[in-house]
């Protein structure tokens, strides 16, 4: 009672599978599950009339208001009008959805379709909640309110939860949790009891000025036998070592540098439990690699100060009344990872579509790999390769058919098309003859990229590339992408992944249109301020609320001048 | 205390499938507007009418009785008649298409009057049954008037005086046009708002992800099937009443039997209908698949199958015994009976009866697609 547990594990894990059990919406194939005392096979109706479940996609009627999805839950849980009426003023302050009653939820944003999702569930108080990925897709800002809102009600209303979560963040913030992977529960226990598991096994290095952490990273997990997992973090590398490995073994790897013991996190045990599990059952992935001289720790610094091959300056893009990018200006170096970070509806997307030549811009100047965007678009389309949100593959052709199409759309004919079509395949070690439909997320993903490298383009466009895949298959697809960086490939990347932007040598946040920082991933955090230099997500939520906070008061301000004025 | 819960939460339910009907605009176009144009397109578009028809007149004989016979003709709205020197000729022209028909008047034609059996020929171009029929009908009307008006006036007693239109229609023997074309219509707008609306509905809850958050609350698989019969019912009523005062009104078409026996059985049909839609719906989960598949297994088989274009007792076995499982077939025949020819028990009592069967068979079925299972 009155207690939060949280279900992790990667795609695939069975979180949503055993969600639905639990509603008695799939019927176990074998075993019994019982929920507040009902058999799940043998008296769903009752489990169904006692619970509140939110499924991944919030199960919203985008054509119906707010107030009328409000509704329809409170009236199918027969919450009579007179509870009605204060449960809703509740609900609406907390979700802070009021001033939005009377709009259809279709025309929300995400964050927004989040909190109301949950508002339905919460209609009245069930004696178990269910949240299947409530914040998959969902910007830090949004995650944090959302996370605020259930843990006020987990203790005023004693409200039972159990809910899905990829984010280690949000495990920890729980009583307990399970560990799936593949159908499988690994471990189960509270977060601190998780997190002693990884004890004494995880370690910090600090990287010789000119060398890139990621280029350390690279280094540290490909070397699988020693290794568990490397991540950049605040321009250090943290790595969690195989129990056999001794640290001198790990410092001759790197030439020497100096290693030192780091306090471990339940992350550290989560990617430890998986990589156990994947290794015995004898299927962990193998990173796609561009030449076989893996991570060459090159010290020259070939990014940022070379001539920018995406130089913006001044650009803006309205749609109608609304300005959706506000004079916004960077350039990137060749060879250079540039991340662009933002809330849901910052105008991330935007600026990437018109960086792409897909969208014109409404004016300022736009330069892609030397061509002017104006007048060449068609030219620079042809030097920059796009990886779409939702990969645009043929899931009824195979692997190779979906390559030689997109050869061919590039222009590539004959022998070329042939030669190219078989380097990719091999370099990112697919199966030419699987279907692409059925290939499972993290391939997917490898074979949009495939798909998107045919032509050797010099830029490399990806949008929100790691949402929706798991852990182990997101570290195989930053190892690629720090290989083609190495290979002089620009890559100009989106991710709702604020940890993920410690591998770029330089990220931008945009907020409303408007950029409110850039700089290299330590200099942001820098900008963030000391209470939320912590980690990247704080410094993402810091400084987004500090403009948010800035733009409020500066338009109290105003408001006041033309009172006074009135006055 | 089970009731009033079923009730208060069926009130919900339909309420959001009402609201979630009404803001789509293209409900709106497929269940209200399209039916006034079929009604007004097929009701005027579809005229059997012929008007200044061109008919080959070739006079064999030339006197001065039969002068009188064949003016008759000229004095016809429906007819133009073209004077022609040989039957050669006026075959050539109808072949031609150039004349509708032929008015053959034999040589022997006043000779035969006299003894009683002078014969005149008629030929009509069959390739448009609808057509021959109707000139075929114009010109014995037209020549028996003369004839009439002549024994009229000679006195004598017997009419027609000992003629006979000796009539053959070429390219189609065995025509036969019985369209009813405004009660047909009634069958058609039916069966297109269970075809066009009906089957996107359990489809888009699935696709949107909204079904599976409905599953776990109270809410009974019956429930959902009512909520989403109960606003498109409606709209098929507004569409029944458009019929109703189009075929009063508009194309005077008689209603001999029962009006309320129309109604019943119409709405009766309307119910199977929606719930072949809804059927479809909830079995493909897919609304592009579902309204491909509504409109290849109900409207397409209900237009071209259940007796609106072709009659059935012409078509090949297999065809009748599919026609016959179609309830399109059964409500056809009920409405076209009960317009036309009156309150005919035995055959309105059969008929409904097959009716409610089905809405008994696919309130089952389509109840079972919404049974709370995913996957």
């Amino acid at each position: 009672m009155g207690e939060l547990t949280a279900l992790v594990g990667p795609d695939g894990a069975g979180k949503t599978t055993f969600m639905r059990v639990l509603c008695g919406l799939l019927k176990p194939d074998s075993g019994s599950v019982t929920v507040l005392g009902c058999d799940v096979s043998k008296e769903p109706q009752e489990i169904q009339n006692r619970i509140s479940y939110m499924p991944q996609r919030f199960g919203l009627y985008e054509d119906l208001t707010v107030r009328e999805n409000l509704d329809l839950y409170a009236d199918l849980h027969g919450v009579s009008k007179d509870e009605r009426a204060a449960r809703f003023e509740r609900l609406l302050k907390i979700t802070d959805l009021a001033r939005f009653t009377s709009r259809p939820a279709g025309n929300l944003s995400g964050g927004m379709k989040q909190k109301l999702g949950l508002a339905c569930t919460l209609v009245r108080s069930p004696e178990l909640l269910l949240l299947d990925e409530p914040s998959v897709g969902v910007d830090p800002l949004s995650r944090r309110d959302l996370w605020q809102i259930l843990q006020q009600l987990v203790e005023e209303e004693k409200l039972t939860v159990l809910v899905s979560t990829a984010y280690m963040d949000e495990a920890e913030r729980c009583g307990k949790v399970f560990v799936l992977n593949q159908g499988k529960l690994l471990e189960q226990g509270s977060p601190a009891s998780l997190t002693k598991l990884a004890k004494g096994l995880t370690y910090t290095v600090n990287p010789k000025p000119g060398i890139k952490a990621r280029d350390i990273q690279a280094r540290l997990i490909d070397a699988k036998d020693i290794i568990i997992d490397a991540v950049p973090r605040g321009g250090a590398v943290s790595f969690i070592k195989q129990k056999h490995a001794e640290v001198p073994q790990i410092e001759k790897l790197l030439n020497g540098d100096h290693v030192e013991p780091r306090e471990e996190e339940l992350e550290d045990a989560f990617m430890m439990l998986l990589r156990e599990h994947e290794d015995a059952e004898g299927n962990a992935e193998s990173a796609p690699t561009v030449s076989s001289s893996t991570a060459a720790l090159s010290s020259s610094d070939q990014t940022a100060a070379s001539k920018p091959v995406i130089r913006v300056q001044n650009l803006v893009r309205k749609f109608g009344d609304f300005t959706a990018v506000d004079s916004t200006s960077f350039g990137v170096g060749r060879g250079e990872i540039f991340g662009l970070l933002g809330p849901n509806g910052a105008g991330k997307t935007t600026t990437f579509r018109m960086l792409c030549g897909l969208l014109p811009a409404s004016s300022g100047h736009l330069e892609v790999a030397g061509l002017n965007l104006r007048d060449a678009r068609t030219e620079a389309r042809g030097r920059i390769g796009y990886v779409a949100q939702k990969f645009s593959l043929y899931g009824n052709l195979s692997v190779k058919e979906n390559l030689e199409f997109f050869a061919g759309a590039y222009g590539l004919f004959g022998k070329k098309l042939k030669t190219r079509v078989a380097e990719v395949v091999e370099q990112f070690q697919l199966d030419p003859r699987a279907q692409s439909g059925e290939l499972p997320g993290g391939y997917k993903q490898r074979l949009a990229m495939a798909a998107g490298l045919l032509h050797e383009p010099e830029i490399l466009f990806l949008d929100e590339p790691t949402s929706g895949i798991d852990p182990l298959a997101r570290r195989m697809f930053w190892r690629t992408i720090t290989e083609l960086a190495q290979g002089g490939v620009t890559i100009i990347i989106t991710t709702h992944f604020m940890e993920e932007a410690e591998y770029c040598d330089r990220i931008a946040i945009q907020d409303a249109g408007k950029l409110l920082a850039l700089g290299t991933p330590k200099e942001v955090r820098e900008l963030a301020g000391e209470t939320y230099a912590r980690d990247m997500n704080s410094a993402f939520i810091g400084i987004v609320e500090q403009n948010r906070a800035a733009l409020k008061s500066e338009a109290e301000a105003k408001s006041k001048q033309n009172d006074g004025a009135a006055a | 205390m089970m009731v009033s819960q079923f009730i208060s939460r069926l009130k919900a339910l339909i309420r959001k499938e009402t609201r979630q009907m009404l803001r789509d605009k293209s409900n709106v176009g497929v269940g209200l507007a399209l039916p006034l144009v079929l009604i007004l397109l097929f009701g005027y578009g579809l005229s059997f009418d012929v008007k200044n028809s061109p008919i080959a007149v070739v006079l064999q004989d030339n006197s001065s009785a039969i002068r009188e016979v064949v003016s008759g003709l000229e004095g016809s709205q429906y007819l133009a008649p073209v004077w022609v020197g040989s039957m050669s000729e006026a075959e050539d022209l109808l072949r031609a298409g150039e004349v509708s028909g032929i008015v053959r008047i034999p040589v022997d034609f006043s000779v035969q009057q006299g003894k009683g059996n002078a014969k005149i020929q008629l030929i009509v171009n069959g390739v448009d049954s609808g057509t021959a029929s109707a000139i075929e009908a114009y010109v014995s009307g037209a020549i028996n008037l003369a004839l009439q008006k002549r024994a009229d006036r000679l006195g004598t007693a017997t009419s027609g005086a000992g003629v006979t239109l000796v009539q053959r229609t070429w390219f189609n023997e065995a025509s036969n046009s019985t369209w009813f074309i405004v009660p047909g219509l009634i069958v058609l707008i039916m069966t297109l708002i269970g075809a066009f609306l009906t089957s996107l509905l359990i489809a888009r809850e699935w696709e949107r992800g909204t079904l599976e958050s409905l599953f776990v609350t109270p809410v009974r698989p019956l429930e959902l099937v009512i909520s989403k019969l109960a606003p498109y019912m409606a709209v098929g009523i507004i569409d029944l009443v458009f019929c109703l005062l189009a075929a009063k009104f508009l194309f005077e078409v008689p209603m001999r039997g029962s009006l309320l026996l129309i109604c019943f059985a119409s709405i009766l049909y309307l119910m199977v209908s929606l719930l072949i839609g809804l059927l479809i719906s909830g079995r493909t989960k897919n609304q592009f698949l579902a309204s491909q598949m509504a409109l290849i297994l109900s409207f397409m088989p209900a237009l071209m199958l259940s007796g609106f274009v072709f009659d059935i007792r012409n078509v090949p076995v297999v065809i009748q015994v599919i026609s016959n499982i179609l309830p399109a077939t059964h409500f056809m025949t009920l409405i076209k009976t009960l317009f036309l020819a009156g309150n005919e028990w035995s055959m309105i009592l059969k008929e409904c009866a097959i009716l409610l069967f089905y809405i008994v068979l696919l309130i089952v079925a389509t109840r079972k697609t919404l049974v709370k299972k995913l996957g």
